[in-house]
């Protein structure tokens, strides 16, 4: 890796300040995906603040919502018996990130932050129609989710919290990519009382997205048989050595199935 | 006594060297510093196949902190050697083998992308990688040739070697053959790939070379498998060192699987280097570096027909092989597809008539060498889905078609028609014990029971021949070997009668410090406490072969055993001296030298004793001390065999294949330690499930590697198999002390055919014939999915 200087910051205030004086800040947020890229030389940020002294390690339940902090890790939110009882979905997908190291390490804030189009949370934040926290504003997740490891984040804008819907039912499913065991397709499914929201990730050009057909087919019925038949185009789909854009579109509908399934 | 059954031969003893892996108190060659050391980062191509228009190294060398920047010019000036091909094959035409240069710094070519391009020297790994990046490289890219089918036809990438072909090798009767095909009732026909492999030890490859300009010698310690070999070559071949000059040192390995067999451009870069700036300098490979520069492993295409008689034995078998070996031929790189594979493909079956041609092509890719199994996995790939599709065309339970076509047991001495002599073997044996193992004969009803829960289930079968411990040494030589192949020790028994033994095989991680105490301590009848096992360096050991081709036991530990049979016999001696009796009278057990037939006896300590404190001793017969050296060249391979039989069940929604159980029943003849060698069964059965389910070396129509970390290169996990049933028979080698077989690369060679029947198997039903490994979720939903296609057409 390149040298780099590494500062802790004491609040959301002061990395907010840290960031501005620095030339090419980056935050570290459990660093699970920035710390590979610094060692294989791919970022070269003069100033690494980490956000692990900032008090933003929580997981509250208010409600019809729970309200995750931006630095709390995969582990946590796994285990949380609220988080359990509330959104199973939520709960097995982060007890789902990688291993036990990475989900000790890695962060919601981080991995919505990154968007990384393989990422496992954008789906749940999507799928749950939640709401993205940061040091300036409210964002919504329809919003946030620009494009493959883009967000609607300024440059200077750093996540707090997350805010995630609690729905009737919820599951995830992800079907691993062999070799990284990131999600070659994810597909996380939450039925609310005024309809059910369905995203995928692993599979999409631009990173996670809604699966409009789907939701319609079981919005009409939540049953894993409403999607007998059905076929995703695969527009739009990633292609890879590992899958091709017709078979992540296959296993879009057979992870969503099961996804009902699980519910 | 109660010492020789819990730790002698045959015992599971635990392995004294885990409790330092474990506790992470190995010491690896990257745990070794020297003061005032250097760090080396190496420029590699990232282009696959280029000539090079010039290096500039302007701004490297001026960066502060860097010692030096080498190009393949500097290298050329002072006249280093290449690297050079261990094994030749004579040409069908009677022509040699091509063996183009080698240089250890690319000069006018590049010839793959990883190729070697210049060296940056600096006092820390950070600036000599920053430095490195301001390495300005131009290049006129040349078309890459990756796909072996057609790389005959495609751009010359060594001058003058035509067609890409570095050779084109037979063996068999090819008339005799082709005989047997006209009077053939059926004839069997099938192209089968051998999937290209990354060995991925975890240890990656490592270097710290140091110079004593006082002394004008070198250490070099390295991550080798075979550290005289290393030391013969750098010496011999590249630098023009004596070798009384050099010391290598090969200290805890984490694995090599053969790819830590040959000299590498690295560790003769610092090597050199370090002579010229007169520090030490130390090189570790990143994985990224371990990914494009290990030597590869695998990688044919064959094509392959099978004879057939009136009664289904097979007649004749004709295998034409395309061997994808690179952009320069590694050390074995030849010898693997030619004498490590032609020679298997009889298998365990009487086949009168076999003839098989192999081309060895270069391809702009990494170079590709001898890789678990080397040459013996591609050949029993090949013949056991052959024994499979053959046993489908004809309507045969693939089982007893095996059955029928193996040698029997009365045959032995076997002389195959493909150069080798079985010398025993018992291959039903086996095959009875796995299929009764694994329910061979309720499978249908497993199958009828996965189908009603929407999974395709299958069986596969692979009954396996190997040939390891590969000897003899003329033999070798004779058919274009240029090395050795007998194994050396020493055993230094000391005056309290503990013991040191100096083996030239090298461990790895295969347990010699157990298994090799425990042939000792079993002889001797001394706690397996009081035996040391030493390895690894080449001021210690004696002149030895290292570790490869499961070789380790066979020939070193018969090495062992013989040299502790010439301390026993002098042993006798000076007993019989001591007790005032004949040498003929004098019997050894236990630990104890007795005069036969009487209570008079001294301990094996007693003498260790006498030996060195020598008031009492045959001065007139025996010089003093109690150590004594064997060299041992053996007289045949061994030939390991068994049966392994694989079950999967198949996710048609997704194509994912599950591996549910596994039996496996080897023959390697006596065991020492039956808890190590279930652990090389293992190992062996993980990896070749590795080839057959998962790992695939991919590079682009560009040459660029894709799978080049573990984001893309996927390695077995442990969440991948089931519980393995292992269980062994023996027939005990003929020919050496031990009636020993080697075991290490017998679950790779077995298990990958095993699981790709089983896959075939399980999809059978739907009219799928083949499968190419590895069998990838989207590659078996794929067929699944034509299959039905086609079945509703």
């Amino acid at each position: 890796m390149y040298a780099t200087d590494y500062v802790k910051a004491a609040d959301v205030a002061d990395a907010a300040a840290k960031l501005a004086a620095a030339d090419d800040g980056k935050l570290l947020a459990g660093g699970q995906t920035l710390l590979p890229t610094l060692k294989q030389r791919l970022a070269s940020p003069d100033k690494l603040i980490d956000l692990a002294g900032c008090g933003l390690s929580s997981i509250s339940k208010s409600g019809d919502a729970i309200k995750i902090g931006a630095m709390t890790c995969h582990a946590d939110v796994a285990n949380h018996k609220d988080v359990a009882a509330a959104n199973p979905g939520l709960a097995s997908l982060a007890g789902g990130i990688g291993d036990r190291q990475v989900r000790n390490c890695g962060t919601i804030g981080g991995s919505v932050a990154n968007n990384d189009p393989a990422a496992c949370y954008p789906a749940a934040v999507l799928a749950l129609g939640g709401t993205i926290h940061t040091s300036k504003r409210d964002i919504a997740a329809e919003d946030f989710f620009v494009g493959m490891f883009e967000t609607a984040l300024d440059e200077d804008e750093i996540i707090t919290a997350v805010t995630l819907p609690t729905p009737q039912k919820s599951a995830y499913i992800k079907f691993p990519n062999p070799a990284s065991r990131y999600a070659m397709v994810g597909v996380f499914v939450a039925q609310f009382a005024d309809g059910v929201r369905v995203a995928v990730t692993g599979a999409g050009e631009d990173g996670v997205f809604r699966a409009s057909d789907i939701e319609a087919a079981l919005t009409a019925k939540f049953d894993a048989a409403s999607l007998d038949g059905m076929t995703m185009s695969e527009d739009g789909l990633m292609g890879d050595i590992h899958a091709s854009p017709a078979y992540r579109a296959h296993l879009i509908v057979e992870m969503a199935r099961r996804a009902v399934a699980a519910c | 006594m109660p010492e020789g059954i819990a730790e002698g031969i045959g015992a599971s003893v635990r392995r004294k060297e885990d409790r330092k892996f474990i506790t992470g108190r190995g010491r690896y060659t990257d745990d070794i510093n020297r003061a005032g050391q250097l760090h080396a980062f190496f420029v590699r191509s990232d282009v696959a196949h280029a000539k090079i228009k010039s290096v500039d190294i302007k701004k490297a060398a001026a960066m502060d902190g860097v010692a030096a920047v080498y190009t393949g010019q500097d290298i050329a000036d002072d006249g280093v050697g290449g690297l050079i091909c261990g094994w030749v094959v004579p040409n069908r035409d009677g022509s040699a083998t091509h063996e183009p240069p080698h240089p250890i710094l690319a000069k006018d070519k590049v010839r793959y992308v990883g190729d070697h391009v210049a060296m940056v020297v600096a006092d820390s790994l950070a600036t000599a990688q920053a430095a490195a990046e301001l390495v300005n490289v131009t290049y006129e890219t040349l078309p890459a040739v990756v796909d072996l089918a057609s790389a005959a036809t495609a751009a010359e990438i060594h001058d003058g070697m035509a067609n890409n072909t570095y050779f084109d090798w037979e063996l068999g009767d090819e008339a005799a053959t082709a005989d047997a095909f006209s009077k053939a009732k059926h004839v069997v026909s099938a192209t089968l790939r051998n999937n290209r492999l990354i060995p991925n030890a975890v240890e990656p490859r490592a270097a710290v070379a140091e110079y004593d300009h006082i002394a004008d010698s070198y250490v070099l310690h390295s991550t080798t498998q075979n550290p005289h070999l290393l030391r013969l070559v750098i010496c011999a071949f590249v630098l023009n060192i004596p070798e009384s000059k050099m010391q290598i040192v090969a200290p805890d390995v984490g694995g090599g699987f053969g790819s830590k067999i040959y000299l590498y451009a690295e560790e003769a870069c610092c090597t050199w280097a370090a002579k010229k700036l007169r520090r030490p300098i130390k090189w570790t490979a990143d994985r990224t570096q371990a990914f494009l520069s290990d030597a590869h492993g695998r990688d044919h295409i064959n094509k392959v027909q099978m004879a057939l008689d009136d009664n289904n034995k097979i007649i004749g078998l004709r295998v034409d092989t395309l061997a994808n070996l690179g952009g320069y031929l590694s050390a074995f790189a030849v010898v693997t597809p030619t004498y490590l594979h032609g020679t298997l493909l009889s298998g365990c079956y009487a086949i009168p008539a076999i003839y098989t041609n192999v081309k060895g092509m270069a391809t702009t890719t990494a170079p590709v060498d001898a890789y678990r199994g080397a040459g013996r996995p591609e050949a029993t790939f090949l013949l056991e889905r052959m024994m499979n599709i053959a046993a489908a065309e004809i309507g045969m339970d693939p089982a007893e078609f095996r059955r029928i076509n193996f040698i029997p047991k009365d045959a032995f001495p076997y002389q195959t028609a493909v150069a080798l002599q079985y010398d025993i073997g018992d291959y039903e044996a086996p095959l009875d014990r796995a299929l009764e193992m694994i329910d061979y004969k309720g499978f249908e009803s497993r199958r009828a029971e996965a189908a009603k829960r929407g999974k395709y289930r299958g069986i596969g079968l692979s009954s396996y021949i190997e040939a390891c411990g590969i000897a003899p040494s003329a033999v070798v030589g004779a058919l274009g070997g240029r090395v050795g192949l007998y194994e050396s020790a020493v055993v230094r028994v000391d005056p309290t009668g503990t013991v040191s033994v100096f083996t030239g095989a090298h461990s790895h991680g295969q347990g010699h410090d157990t298994t090799f105490a425990q042939i000792v301590a079993d002889k001797l009848g001394i706690p397996l406490a009081n035996v040391e096992i030493v390895h690894g360096d080449t001021n210690r050991i004696p002149f030895g072969m290292g570790t490869y081709g499961s070789r380790s036991l066979a020939v070193g530990g018969t090495a062992i055993s013989k040299a502790v049979d010439k301390v026993i016999e002098k042993g006798k001696i000076i007993a019989a001296h001591m007790l005032e009796a004949a040498d003929s009278d004098m019997e050894f057990k236990d630990g104890k030298f007795a005069v036969a037939g009487t209570d008079k006896e001294k301990s094996f300590g007693e003498i260790a004793l006498s030996a060195y404190v020598p008031h009492n001793f045959p001065h007139d017969r025996l010089e003093p001390g109690l150590e004594e050296t064997a060299f041992y060249d053996p007289l045949n391979f061994t030939y390991p065999s068994g049966t392994h039989i694989a079950e999967v069940e198949i996710d048609p929604a997704t194509g994912v294949v599950t591996l549910v159980d596994w039996a496996c029943c080897d023959d390697f003849g006596n065991l020492i330690n039956p808890m190590i060698v279930e652990g090389q069964v293992h190992g062996g059965i993980a990896q070749g499930v590795g080839q057959a389910l998962l790992e695939n070396a991919h590079y682009d129509e560009n040459g660029q590697l894709l799978t080049a970390s573990y984001m893309d290169y996927c390695m077995p996990r442990a969440d991948n198999f089931p519980s393995l049933q292992v269980d062994y028979t023996v027939t005990a080698c003929t020919h050496n002390d031990l009636g020993v077989k080697g075991c290490g690369e017998a679950g790779a060679i077995a298990s990958p055919p095993a699981l790709i029947n089983a896959v075939v198997d399980a999809l059978s039903p739907l009219g799928v014939t083949d499968m190419t490994m590895p069998a990838s979720p989207e590659k078996v939903w794929r067929a699944i999915q034509n299959a039905q296609t086609k079945a509703a057409e």
